[in-house]
Parts: C-alpha cells; sequence; structure tokens
C-alpha cells in the first residue's frame, strides 16, 4: 500500500487512486463537484485545490487539482495550506457569482453539495455587485425539475447522462460562462437513468419532480433502508416518508448491485403506493353478497371463520411478495397446496435458471461483475427492459476492453477526461441475442432471431468454445460465424460473462446457456461469471420455495378439488389464462386477497386484507444472483392496513409475532434458505443499547398538525421487527449499512456524504455490503442441466406468427405501471410484426390488429418492425386478456375490423 | 546568402507564386531530395541542430515535439499532422501573412513534418476569417497533388500523404493544441486533458503532432540551407528569423521577416515608422493579447528573442506587438482585452468561466468611474488566482498577463479613474 | 431533409474523417451557407444525416461563433473589437454603423439586409479598424465612415 503525506501525517492508501479520492477516504474534507467516484476525475470545477510539494525538502511546491494527481507512493500534499484553502474558497466565490441565491425555496436545500461546500471553504461574503446572467428553464418530463439558474457548470450531468448512460437527447450548450446544461428543445428525458441527475447535480438544477408534487424537507423525512421492487435486481434504495405517504426514492450505495445508480423505473415508481385508489380498508361480503368495510378483527374473524370451514384451501403466493409473506402463506395451506405465484412457463424457465445459479458451472454475476466483464453474451433477455440497471452495468462493460489502451499509455482509469479521449467511443464485445432492437444495441453487436435459432447461437457457441458440446446440425455459416466470433471473444476475455433470463420462458434458450456456461467454464472459468435476469423482486425467492404452479391450484378450485382460494399479492389476470382464471373464481367458494393494489382479483374478493406496500412493510426479496436482502418499512401502516405476512401469522397456529420468529421458522424448515435470516440484523440488535433512527439528526419534526387536539408530541409508533426506530432519537455511529437510512455526516449534508459510509470509496460499505448470498459457496456441478440443439425456426412450418414477449420499461412492471409519471413514460402497447410479414397477413402499420392465442383474442395496434425476426409476433408485457405466453405459443394475427 | 527565407517570394498585394514559380525558385526542393535520400529520422536530426522552436506561441523544440511520437512496430500505424492556422490571438496576423502570400511553403514543410514524423493525413486547421488564404492554399493544394507531391508514393519514395484543409467555426480556443483536436474532430472546442499529450494520443486517439503556420514554414529552408545557415541567422541563442509584426498607432502597422532578437526599438522605429504624429508610446503587448506588457523606458532595446522577453517578465508569443500610446487608456484597453477572454473562455473550467467575466465587468467599471478602492486588490488577487496550473488550460494564465502587467506599470491610471470617478482619457480619444 | 446538394456538399468531406460524426462542423457551416442560418430544423436534419442525436450537434453548433442559430440578414457584418480595432477605434465605429442602419450588435436591420455581430479579432490588426461582411475584408477604415464599404453589399 502506497503511503503519502497529507499536511505531515503520513497514511497508507489503495494503490491507484488519485489525492482526492485518497484525502476523502481518509475523512479529509477536501470540497470537490466535478469529480464524482463513478464518473472519474474531469479537472473542470478546480475546486480541490491542494498544494503539492516534490519531497520533503520542497517546501515551496505547487498547486494542483487533487483529482488530477495520482496519489503515488511518497506524495507530499497539503491541504490546509493558505494559498490553496484561498484559492477553494475563490472557487465557490466565482461559482456563486451567477448563482441565485435561492437556498430558502430550493428544493435541494439542505441536502446540497454546494450549500456544504460553501460552508466548507468559508467563503460568506458577497463581493460581486453585477447582474447576474439568467437561463430560461426546460420542461423535461414527468421525472425531473429543471432550474438551470442554480447551475455551477461541473459537467457532472452530461458526463453522466451522455458519456456514461449513453443518453443522446441531452448536452452542454454555448460556451463561456454562458453554457447551458439541458436540451436542444424541451421535451421528456429519454435516457431511461435521467432520475439519477437529482443526485449527480451537486445542486438544485435537476431536482425529483415527483417529491416536488408533494414537497418535505429533506432533513424531515422519515426513511428505511429499502430493496426496490421494480425488477429482479434488488437495487438498494431509501424510501422516504412523510405524513403517510413515501415522497421519493433515493439510491443507497451497494457495492455489488447498483453502486451509485438507480433507473427511472425502481426510482420513480413509488408512487404506487401513494395512489388513491389503493384499498387501505378489509372488506368482507355479506350473506347477501356485497362487500363492505369491516374491521381488521372482524375481517381476520371472517378469514379464520372460512379457513376452518373450508373444503380445501389452496393459496397463490407471489413473486412480488417478501420471502416472509409467502412462507407464512405456504404455512397456512401447506407446502403441495401453495403455490409461488410465477405463471407455469416461467416458473419452469425460473426453475431451471436457478438450478443452473446454484448448481452450474459459473458463480452468478453482481452487477459489478457484469460491469467489469470484458466480453459478454446475452443470450434470450432484454435486459434494457426487464432488468435496466444492469443495462447501465452492461454499457461499463462494453468499455473494459478498449480502456485497456488507456492503461498501456499509463493513464489511470479514473481520469475519465484522458481516458475517453484516448478511446474515442470504441467499444468492446457485447454480444446480444434478442427478438428484435434492444435499448443496447447502439453499442452491442445484435443477433436477432426466433427462441429456437436464439438457443441454437448459445448451442454453437459452446461447441466452438471447445469441450463436450457437439457442434449444432444443419448449422448456416452466418450463424456459426457468429457463434465462432462470440466464442472467440468469451475465450480471449479476461472476465467473460454470460448473462441470460427468463423473458422468453424458453427452457431451450436455458439451456443453451448453460451449455455456454459449461463449456466457457472448462476453457476460461476462472473469472467467468453467469449472469440471470428474472422476472420480478423476489421470483427467486418464490421459487426457491417452490409448490406448484398457480394453473395447477386453479383447475383444482375449478373442478371443485378445493373450495377456498387465498391470493396473496398477485394480480392473476397478468400471469394465467383468463378462461382459467375465470372458472376458478366462478368456482371458488370464498376468495380471500390480501395486496395493496387494486387489482381485479381484489375486486371479486369475499374477504380482502389491505397489506403494506414496500413502504409499509419490512420482509426479504431474494435478487437475480440469489442475494436474499432485507427491505424495511418507511412508514408505519395506516388505519387497518398491516404486513401480509403477520396477517397470515394471525390465521395460522403459529406464534409468530414478529418478522424474526418467521424467519428462524423459515430457518429451521429451509437450511438452504436460512442464510435468508442473516440479511440483516434482527429486532433485537442494538447499538450502546439503542435502535438505528430513521430520521436525521437534524429533523425538525416537531409539527403544529395535531396542536388543535393535543399540544403533546404523539409517542412514535413501535416498531417490534427491526431495529429501526420512527424517531430521529438512536444509535448515532457505525449503524450497520443494511439498517442505514440515510447518509450524513458532519459538514456533509447531502448524498456525497456517502464517502464517510464506505470501508473505500466505490469499495464496500463500511461494515461490509448487506444481504446474503444464498449460492454463494454451492458444489458446482459442471454437468448439470445437459440438452441439445433445437431444429431452427421455420416460419412456414409452424400454425400462424410465433407469439413472443416484448417488454418496456416502463410498461411491463406492475407496480412502476401503477405510479403516474412512470405510466406516462409507459410505451403504447403494441404488437410488433416484421414488416413483410405484416403484409403477408394484410395488416398495415399503426392499424388495428387481431390477435387470437389459445382461444383468446384481443386487439392491438400494429407497429412494423424491420428488426424483428420472421414468423413472429412481439406482443406486450402485460398482455391484457390474452393467456400468458409459454415458449411454443402461436397466434394468429389478422386486420382488426 | 538568404537572409529572409519566409518572406522571400512574398509580394504583398500580388498573387502568391503558383506551382510554376514556386518550383522556379528552388520550391519542393527539399521534399524531392528529402524523400529519396534521407530518414524520418534525419529529418528530424536537421531540425534539431537547428534549434527551430515553435512559432505558435510557447517556442517549445519543434524536433523534440517530433520526437516524441511513437515509432517501430508496437506504435500505432496511423499518425497525423495538424497545421495550427487558427490564428485568432488579438494582435496577431502573421500566418496569414505567410499563407496568402505563399501557400505552397507551408505545404512543402507540412510534407517534410509529415515525413519525419510518419503521418500520412495532415489537415491544415484554418479560421473561418481568412477565406482569401483559403482560396489560395486550396488551389496550391490541388497544384501540388498535380505535381506529384501530394498524394501515393510521393516521387517514387514509398511515402505518401495527403493534406485537408479544414475550416474552422471560430472560437479563440480552437488555437489551443487539444481543444483543436476536438474542432477536428467536430466536437465541442474544449481543451483536453495532458497528459496524454497529442504527440502520443491525439487526433482521433491516435499520436498527432500540432505545429504553427510560421513554424512548418521553416522546415523546407532548414533541409534546404542546413542548421548552420539556420543558427546564423538569428541574433541571439535562437535561431532563424522571425515574423514580427506592429498594430495601434504607429506610422505603418505591418509584418517584418527580422533576424530572431532584433530590438523592440528597431522594430518600431526602423520596421514600424514609429509612433504616428502627436502620439507617445507608453507601452506594448510584444506577442499577442496574452503576453505582458513591456514599456519604452525599460525595454526598448530588448532583443526579441524568445530567452530575452522572457528575462524581462513578458514572452515573445507569437511577436505581433500591440502598441499602447499616452491618448488611449490603458483600463479601457484591458478591460477591451477582459472582454474578448471572457467570450472565447470554453466555459470548461470555473476560475476562466467566471473569473474573467467578473474582471471584466471590474474594469469596465472602473474604466466608467464607477470603480473602488478594493477593486484593485481583488484585480491583483484575480491574476494569481488565474495563473498556470490553477485552471485547466494555458487560457486564462495567459489572460492574465497583460493584467498584471498593467497594474504594475500603469497603477497610476487605475488609480486615478477610481479617485475621480471617470476616464482621464475620456476626452482624448 | 438535407437537400441533395447540401448532402452532396457533406459527403464530398466525408473521406476526409475517420469518423462521420467528426463532419459536425463541416455540416453546420454547408447547411448554413445554403440556408442562411441554422435552424431546429436544420440541426435534426443534420443530426439525422449523421447518425447523432440533434441534442449532440447543436451542442456543437452553440460552442461556435461562426454558427448562427438564429436568423440574419442577407449579409452579417462582422466588426472586429479586439484590441488593435479598439485602439483604433471601432467602438466609434459601431456607433457610426448603429446611427447609420440603426441596429446594435447583434441585430438585424428591418430590411433584413445586414446584420450586425462583434468578432474576435480578424487578423487585419494593421489595418484596424476592420470589418468583413461575405469574404470580404474592410480597413483601415474611417469610424465616422464605417457604413462606407457596406454599398458594395445590397
Ligand atoms: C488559448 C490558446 C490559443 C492558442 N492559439 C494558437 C493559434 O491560434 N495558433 C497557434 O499556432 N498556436 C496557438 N496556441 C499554441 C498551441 O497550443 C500550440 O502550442 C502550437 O500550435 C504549437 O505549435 P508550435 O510548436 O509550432 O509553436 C494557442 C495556445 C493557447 C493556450
Ligand atoms: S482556462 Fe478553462 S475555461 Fe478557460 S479556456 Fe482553458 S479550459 Fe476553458
Ligand atoms: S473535483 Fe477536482 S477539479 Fe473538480
Amino acid at each position: 500500500m502506497p503511503t503519502i503525506h497529507i499536511d505531515g501525517t503520513a497514511h497508507s492508501i489503495p494503490a491507484g487512486v488519485n489525492l482526492l479520492h485518497a484525502a476523502l477516504q481518509l475523512g479529509y474534507d477536501l470540497p470537490y463537484f466535478c469529480w464524482h467516484p463513478a464518473l472519474g476525475s474531469v479537472g473542470a470545477c478546480r475546486q480541490c485545490a491542494v498544494r503539492q510539494y516534490r519531497d520533503e525538502k520542497d517546501e515551496h511546491g505547487q498547486i494542483v487539482m487533487a483529482c488530477m494527481v495520482p496519489a503515488a507512493d511518497g506524495t507530499r500534499c497539503s491541504i490546509a495550506d493558505t494559498e490553496a484553502a484561498e484559492f477553494r474558497a475563490s472557487v465557490i466565490e466565482w461559482l456563486m457569482t451567477n448563482h441565485p441565491h435561492d437556498c430558502p425555496v430550493c428544493d435541494e436545500g439542505g441536502e446540497c453539495h454546494l450549500q456544504d461546500m460553501t460552508v466548507m471553504t468559508g467563503h460568506c461574503s458577497r463581493r460581486h455587485r453585477f447582474p447576474k446572467r439568467t437561463f430560461r428553464n426546460q420542461f423535461l418530463g414527468p421525472f425531473i425539475n429543471h432550474e438551470m439558474n442554480r447551475c455551477i457548470q461541473c459537467y457532472r450531468c452530461t458526463r453522466f447522462y451522455n458519456d456514461y448512460a449513453g443518453g443522446t437527447d441531452f448536452g452542454a450548450f454555448g460556451a463561456h460562462n454562458h453554457v447551458y446544461f439541458g436540451r436542444h428543445t424541451d421535451g421528456v428525458l429519454e435516457n431511461e437513468f435521467s432520475g439519477n441527475l437529482i443526485e449527480v447535480c451537486p445542486t438544485g438544477v435537476f431536482t425529483d419532480k415527483t417529491l416536488k408534487r408533494h414537497y418535505t424537507r429533506k432533513w424531515d423525512l422519515e426513511s428505511a433502508p429499502s430493496v426496490c421492487t421494480h425488477c429482479s435486481l434488488g437495487c438498494n434504495t431509501f424510501a422516504g416518508a412523510r405524513y403517510g405517504a413515501v415522497r421519493r426514492i433515493l439510491n443507497r450505495y451497494h457495492a455489488a448491485i447498483n453502486g451509485y445508480f438507480l433507473c427511472d423505473r425502481g426510482r420513480f415508481g413509488y408512487e404506487h403506493a401513494n395512489r388513491g385508489d389503493r384499498p387501505r380498508q378489509p372488506l368482507v361480503r355479506d350473506k347477501e353478497g356485497t362487500t363492505h368495510p369491516a374491521a381488521a378483527a372482524e375481517a381476520l374473524k371472517a378469514a379464520s371463520d372460512a379457513l376452518a370451514a373450508a373444503k380445501g384451501v389452496v393459496a397463490v403466493g407471489s413473486p412480488r411478495a417478501s420471502l416472509e409473506a409467502n412462507y407464512a402463506l405456504r404455512a397456512l395451506a401447506g407446502s403441495d397446496r401453495y403455490s409461488p405465484g410465477i405463471a407455469s412457463a416461467e416458473a419452469d424457465a425460473a426453475a431451471v435458471l436457478v438450478e443452473l445459479l446454484r448448481d452450474g458451472p459459473l458463480p452468478p454475476a453482481s452487477l459489478r461483475d457484469v460491469e467489469h466483464a470484458d466480453a459478454i453474451f446475452v443470450l434470450g433477455e432484454d435486459p434494457a427492459a426487464s432488468a435496466p440497471r444492469m443495462a447501465l452495468s452492461l454499457r461499463q462493460a462494453a468499455r473494459q476492453q478498449p480502456l485497456e489502451s488507456v492503461d498501456k499509455l499509463g493513464i489511470p482509469r479514473w481520469y475519465d477526461r484522458a481516458a475517453r479521449d484516448i478511446i474515442q467511443g470504441a467499444t468492446g464485445p457485447l454480444h446480444t441475442a434478442w427478438t428484435h432492437a434492444t435499448r443496447l444495441d447502439d453499442i452491442a453487436c445484435p443477433f436477432r432471431g426466433a427462441p429456437a435459432d436464439i438457443a441454437r447461437l448459445g448451442f454453437a457457441v459452446a461447441h466452438h468454445l471447445g469441450g463436450d458440446t457437439p457442434p449444432v446440425a444443419d448449422i448456416d455459416e452466418a450463424l456459426d460465424n457468429r457463434a465462432k466470433e462470440i466464442a472467440e471473444a468469451l475465450r480471449a476475455a479476461r472476465r467473460p460473462a454470460v448473462v441470460t433470463g427468463t423473458g422468453l420462458r424458453s427452457r431451450r434458450v436455458l439451456l443453451a446457456a448453460a451449455a455456454v456456461a459449461r463449456a466457457l467454464a472448462r476453457v476460461n472459468g476462472e473469472n467467468a461469471r453467469l449472469g440471470a435476469v428474472f422476472g420480478e423482486a423476489n421470483t427467486v425467492g418464490a421459487a426457491l420455495l417452490g409448490g406448484p404452479s398457480p394453473e395447477e391450484l386453479l383447475e383444482a378450485v375449478a373442478a371443485g378439488k378445493a373450495d377456498t382460494l387465498v391470493v396473496l399479492e398477485n394480480d392473476l389476470t397478468r400471469r394465467v389464462d383468463p378462461a382459467l382464471l375465470r372458472r376458478a373464481l366462478e368456482a371458488a367458494r370464498c376468495v380471500i386477497v390480501l395486496d395493496y393494489v387494486a387489482t381485479p382479483v381484489v375486486d371479486r374478493a369475499d374477504i380482502f386484507l389491505p397489506a403494506g406496500s414496500f413502504a409499509e412493510s419490512d420482509g426479504t426479496l431474494v435478487n437475480h444472483e440469489g442475494r436474499a436482502q432485507r427491505s424495511f418499512q418507511a412508514l408505519p401502516h395506516d388505519g387497518d392496513g398491516r404486513e401480509s405476512w403477520r396477517w397470515l401469522a394471525a390465521l395460522t397456529d403459529s406464534p409468530w409475532d414478529a418478522l424474526d420468529d418467521i424467519l428462524r421458522a423459515l430457518a429451521e424448515a429451509r437450511p438452504d434458505l436460512a442464510a435468508a435470516a442473516d440479511a440483516a440484523p434482527g429486532a433485537d440488535f442494538r447499538l450502546n443499547g439503542r435502535k438505528a433512527p430513521r430520521s436525521p439528526r437534524r429533523y425538525s419534526g416537531r409539527t403544529a398538525q395535531l396542536a388543535d387536539r393535543t399540544m403533546h408530541e404523539p409517542r412514535p409508533p413501535d416498531d417490534p421487527d427491526s431495529a429501526l426506530a420512527f424517531s430521529m432519537e438512536g444509535a448515532a455511529k457505525q449503524v450497520p449499512p443494511s439498517l442505514l437510512s440515510h447518509y450524513w455526516s458532519p459538514g456533509w449534508n447531502s448524498v456525497q456524504s456517502l464517502t464517510r459510509f464506505q470501508e473505500e470509496i466505490a469499495g464496500a460499505c463500511r461494515g461490509g455490503d448487506p444481504g446474503t448470498r444464498l449460492f454463494a459457496g454451492a458444489e458446482n456441478k459442471p454437468a448439470a442441466l445437459a440438452g441439445s440443439p433445437p431444429r431452427p425456426f421455420d416460419p412456414a412450418a409452424v400454425p400462424g406468427l410465433l407469439a413472443v414477449p416484448a417488454f418496456d420499461v416502463f410498461a411491463s412492471d406492475e407496480l412502476a405501471a401503477l405510479s403516474p409519471p412512470v405510466a406516462e413514460r409507459a410505451a403504447v402497447p403494441v404488437c410488433r410484426l416484421h414488416p413483410e410479414d405484416a403484409a403477408a397477413h394484410g395488416i398495415a402499420d399503426d392499424t388495428d390488429a387481431g390477435i387470437i392465442l389459445n382461444g383468446a383474442s384481443a386487439v392491438l395496434r400494429a407497429r412494423l418492425d424491420p428488426t424483428l425476426a420472421r414468423g413472429l409476433v412481439a406482443l406486450p408485457v402485460p398482455m391484457p386478456g390474452l393467456p400468458p405466453l409459454a415458449d411454443d405459443t402461436y397466434a394468429t394475427v389478422r386486420p382488426a375490423s | 546568402m538568404i537572409r529572409r527565407p519566409l518572406t522571400a517570394l512574398i509580394r504583398p498585394g500580388e498573387p502568391p507564386p503558383g506551382l510554376r514559380d514556386y518550383e522556379a525558385a528552388d520550391g519542393y526542393a527539399a521534399v524531392r531530395g528529402t524523400l529519396k535520400d534521407l530518414q524520418p529520422g534525419d529529418v528530424i536530426d536537421r531540425v534539431k541542430e537547428a534549434g527551430l522552436r515553435g512559432r505558435g506561441g510557447a517556442g517549445f523544440q519543434t524536433a523534440m515535439k517530433w520526437g516524441f511520437v511513437p515509432q517501430g512496430e508496437d506504435a500505432p500505424r496511423r499518425k497525423y499532422l495538424v497545421c495550427n492556422a487558427d490564428e485568432m490571438e488579438p494582435g496577431t496576423f502573421k500566418d496569414r501573412y505567410l499563407m496568402e502570400g505563399n501557400p505552397h511553403q507551408l505545404i512543402e514543410g507540412m510534407i517534410l513534418a509529415a515525413f519525419a514524423i510518419g503521418a500520412e493525413v495532415a489537415y491544415i486547421f484554418l479560421r473561418d476569417e481568412y477565406p482569401l488564404a483559403a482560396k489560395r492554399l486550396r488551389a496550391a493544394l490541388a497544384e501540388a497533388r498535380d505535381g506529384g507531391h501530394l498524394g501515393k508514393d510521393i516521387h517514387g519514395s514509398g511515402f505518401n500523404l495527403d493534406i485537408h484543409l479544414h475550416i474552422s467555426a471560430g472560437r479563440y480556443i480552437c488555437g489551443e493544441e487539444t481543444a483543436l483536436l476536438n474542432a477536428l474532430e467536430g466536437k465541442r472546442a474544449v481543451p483536453r486533458a495532458k497528459p496524454p499529450f497529442p504527440p502520443v494520443a491525439g487526433l482521433w486517439g491516435k499520436p498527432t503532432i500540432v505545429n504553427n503556420v510560421e513554424t512548418l514554414c521553416y522546415v523546407p529552408h532548414i533541409l534546404r540551407h542546413g542548421a548552420e545557415w539556420f543558427r546564423g541567422l538569428g541574433k541571439g541563442r535562437d535561431g532563424g528569423t522571425k515574423l514580427y509584426g506592429a498594430s495601434g498607432r504607429v506610422r505603418h502597422p505591418g509584418i517584418w521577416e527580422l533576424p530572431m532578437g532584433t530590438t523592440m526599438r528597431e522594430i518600431i522605429e526602423d520596421h514600424a515608422g514609429g509612433m504616428r504624429e502627436g502620439y507617445r508610446l507608453r507601452g506594448v503587448i510584444p506577442g499577442g493579447a496574452s503576453t505582458d506588457f513591456l514599456v519604452p523606458e525599460e525595454h526598448m532595446d530588448l532583443p526579441m528573442d524568445f530567452e530575452s522577453v522572457q528575462k524581462a517578465g513578458s514572452r515573445l508569443g507569437t511577436g505581433t506587438m500591440i502598441i499602447l500610446d499616452d491618448k488611449t487608456c490603458p483600463v479601457g484597453m484591458l478591460r477591451n482585452l477582459q472582454l474578448f477572454f471572457s467570450r472565447e473562455s470554453c466555459g470548461w473550467c470555473t476560475p476562466c468561466r467566471d473569473g474573467i467575466p467578473w474582471i471584466e465587468k471590474t474594469l469596465a467599471a472602473i474604466e466608467a468611474g464607477d470603480g473602488r478602492e478594493e477593486d484593485i486588490a481583488l484585480l491583483h488577487a484575480h491574476t494569481r488566482l488565474l495563473g498556470p496550473g490553477r485552471t485547466f488550460c494555458a487560457f486564462a494564465p495567459g489572460a492574465m498577463e497583460p493584467l498584471q502587467s498593467a497594474l504594475r506599470y500603469f497603477e497610476d491610471d487605475f488609480r486615478r479613474h477610481i479617485t475621480e470617478h471617470r476616464c482621464p482619457y475620456a476626452n482624448g480619444r | 431533409m438535407l437537400s441533395d446538394s447540401e448532402r452532396k456538399a457533406i459527403e464530398a468531406e466525408l473521406p476526409l474523417y475517420e469518423r462521420r460524426r467528426s463532419l459536425c462542423i463541416e455540416a453546420l457551416k454547408i447547411v448554413q451557407e445554403h440556408r442562411g442560418w441554422v435552424s431546429d430544423e436544420a440541426v435534426a436534419d443534420i443530426a439525422e444525416f449523421l447518425e447523432m442525436g440533434a441534442d449532440e450537434v447543436d451542442s456543437v453548433a452553440t460552442f461556435y461563433n461562426r454558427i448562427h442559430r438564429r436568423e440574419t440578414g442577407r449579409h452579417v457584418i462582422y466588426l472586429c473589437d479586439s484590441v488593435s480595432c479598439w485602439v483604433m477605434g471601432c467602438d466609434r465605429a459601431r456607433d457610426r454603423l448603429r446611427e447609420k442602419l440603426g441596429i446594435g450588435f447583434g441585430e438585424t436591420t428591418p430590411d433584413g439586409r445586414f446584420t450586425l455581430l462583434p468578432i474576435a479579432c480578424l487578423g487585419a490588426c494593421d489595418r484596424a479598424p476592420a470589418l468583413m461582411v461575405g469574404d470580404e475584408l474592410y480597413g483601415p477604415l474611417d469610424p465616422g465612415k464605417a457604413e462606407e464599404p457596406l454599398e458594395n453589399h445590397e
């Protein structure tokens, strides 16, 4: 480890970092703006000036920008140096010459890096006596508010949006002191990661528009460590709440998962929990058949009576419900009468992929692994739409190989300005295989084909990697060459990765991925990883619990083998054949539903129990790589609502009063899932006898809201389920990262204080990254999941068109799509057809097409998409009114009259 | 002996020599000889012996710069040569003179430089406001191509070269060599981080040499007449001649090729014809807007070469002087200079982007009689705070040079504006 | 959409650059030559042709002095206001032009004949004060008769 000297004190620091990085990591207060741990150094703001000395004899030294100087062994510098300090104060003074000084009305106030740095440098009186320049603000869509006058031109926004996230509809305009950051014309920011501008911007230029609509001062937010429920990646978030509503989501750093960034679906999807139509009252159907509101006790009594009287209870769980809720449901119904609630085709695929991750030849890839991979093959998944944050990691991965030329020139990778000029936008091997164009195609080498051909490509890659995979019979030359190229890239890579998913619900594709993984493990397996994408936030957890498919249980109800159906947080209309669901719901004597979303299933409930959303519930979710993570409630339940597991616990005979009780039971019953209990400290965890606080120490809190009734502060609600308190009082330091509800450190009120909560900047959280891995250390069975290549897809030889799913980043996730700002961004549902197929079926672009699928029919707008493989019709997810797709589902498509 | 190699064929007001005239005067002889008989390394050696220093303003050793270009098996095959013909430094008009007056000379120099570094593609980065130079360069390039001096396998040497004319869209910062590379790549002309320096990773990430027009124009002459001859042309340590110029209230503003190290007195009095009737010399900005003032009381006999001017506290810069006379307000002149710099800042780094406009507004206030006592200290502080190393590139430090020296030499003028609340020169102009 | 002649002119430059998007500045200038100025629509046209985002093109367009993102008159008068010209009286020339044309910097005459813009040093310091209209350079101007050269430009 290199040693550096700061103001005469020697420190050991990690190798290969810059001086600013080192100083911050050591806990020095050195101000900065343009540097960002994930975006690197560019030397624009000139805020991080220090004096650097050549050696111990050098008394004069020179002023340098710490972010631009490698912290090499023996580096000597002074932060306290008066000239450096004067310069840093001057930089703030310059930045403030045009700043509007509107802190009292600024959404960023109290959480503003510019405020912090201004205080830190000591700049406090204004000498500039001339008029300020002013800018016009832009409409940027439903997510982001724009207030350009606050800009301090650190260029972070465009570096994130354009350089890092690959956006093209944003930029820096103009020159000199008229540089403007925004769009060429007013309009919605299209990039799916635009929300990060809120955190990347060190002041209030880009702020959260969803927060603005129900604004709360940041220091008055009650927050909890939460886990995003909008896809299977499990990004860590802070959910901030006040007055009974979620106000915003912020990124919660997790080194192996989301790092510094979230996707917009995850950041803005939270508003589903605030919906006015959210069912919050227990309902019971009376003898006349009408439902009426009921008190919790009454509803519980009705439910337990119904269960007692039932002639067969079946229970459908949910991949969007926590492990605890699913487990409690399973305990209620019994393991053969509980379904994890994943539609059968998807469940089959998920089971294969879970097996591959758990027992397969390659360790699961975290997002960090994906980001650092230098050759990637994405096989049969569209992560940009189904697991957006992964697309951002893939974008960085595509730079890994070109960055080697930067290494060769002796330029450190953190020196972003130089690195980008050297590699000039070059990309390394990122091969994708999907049915049509994806949002990664600008940096990928895309193959487009039917699932069978995607599988064949996979098997051919496995073959060319060498090993036991036989050649693919009758393969055409182009496909084979493609496979060779991909195999070559994977073989030559230092950190190759294969990514696949359940998106196509295709066992064949997953077996092909297994073959690639097996072959890769043999030829270049040392650092190789297998990335996986699943449908929902807890698909892996639910799949691990296992059980029959929902279809099987619904059949049982329809056939009269069971008469009582319990549905946990599951909109079955999205998952099962509408005809089957109709029959089952008609046949059921009693339907008990637990949910926090107004679904059609809730409408049919005989007994409805209002569950907590992510914001009001504690629970564990298992992400795409088998990492169990605990999410905590940010706000207390209102009225009669409670966590699903709490309702269910009350309906079983089990003595489960708190979350930890269920986790204990789960661990006993399922040793393979026991580690889930360790995902976060239990409710009895204390630091110096105190719980961890949900509110910041700066909480002003006192409110006159109740003053007309009582002048006493209400007692904060108890929280028996976690080691978090609904209060600002509590442990101040060393809160374990899984219990940390916000970042704050003296002098660092913005998200930039994160550096104080990491072992190493951009490294693990101080105290270890949250969560436990269920698959880590599992014994690898190299022979797992053998398969053989399918026949090529022949459009002429099949009935109709092969129906495949098309995911949309803002429309396809059930919960996020219920958030109004996200819904505003959702694509209009269309069916995609290749222009020639469309012509053959008499369908013109942008006309209505009738789709008939397994006896059900629907009308969708047709979109001619020349990138779609021939013989396919790509249907939107979700597809209201149509049965879910399996690997081999054929549709009849004709013009709608 | 040839004493004024660069301008020997230039006839102001007349069309430049065409290919035939140029060749008749031994033009392209250096190309023929060099490509046939010499290795690239030899060219570098000769330029090194001659001690040629860059004429773009910084005076960097040309051969040393060329030597940084990686050569050999591992080196990138593609390399670039760029001629910096952006010339937007206020007060500077020497490159225009060379390009309009004798475009073939520049082309010949570029061929030799490209050969020396192994570049097969070269660009002339020309500012937009020089349409005549563009026209003449274009014609000359076509002639050179037809004459076999450009293209594939030039004169049977196996060396290929294309020279393209790129016309900029106007920004002073484009003259900064790394900003220039961004402009050539069609991007915003913001300077790049250094390292890597352009000779290692420049245009499109490839090794690139950027040289000034005047620098390149010397190369054929050095190869033709030898290093010793070149060194003999100068009066001091720096060899060669230099294009000197003068503008402002002198009798004959213009450009002259004179031995490197010619004194200021000789340039102003003999060549520029001295001050105009009724005007007295107050100060000289010796080499374009971003150099420190020199004053007649101290510097009339200063040899105008890199080292002497440096020792006197300024820089030779582009060698084209801007003359301040006694009836022109130094505060107003500084304000004008800072207005230029504030408008031309690329906007990348804070001190330059926001500091210079503050300076400019302060100077404007002083000029208008609204100055305050503390403004002087503020201006002084800025000259330090925007000094070398504080900003991302050399633009802002350059902008501070005339200001810091003006605050020293013309302090009284600043003070009078503030105490009298008016411009003492207001009636003078 | 780019016109045929615009496209041809841009395409002719294509082989001279390593990357398509490097033509951005060339393309802006060519389109400006054809259309007089660069409208939002022109930005979009260029972006499409160069396979770039309109925002990327505009961020380049707005950086440079000589790309006009606002409509100009038939002739743009570039009056040099840098130091040598300032010493020699360009402010007076500017005042004279304002008096004669009724426009200041950044403005266009009501008849659409002239737009007046300041420009950084024209490299004509020996002919200060100087101005440029089209490809024609004028100087030294008599600041009191600064409008004289304009007669050549209908
Ligand atoms: C702000 C700025 C503007 C510059 N403008 C020019 C210019 O217009 N022409 C030029 O040749 N060099 C200019 N330079 C210097 C170049 O960066 C570079 O040093 C020069 O082109 C190298 O050529 P030389 O070695 O032949 O002198 C400028 C430098 C700076 C910092
Ligand atoms: S000093 Fe900074 S803002 Fe000024 S031109 Fe250089 S990089 Fe741009
Ligand atoms: S943080 Fe170092 S220059 Fe901006």
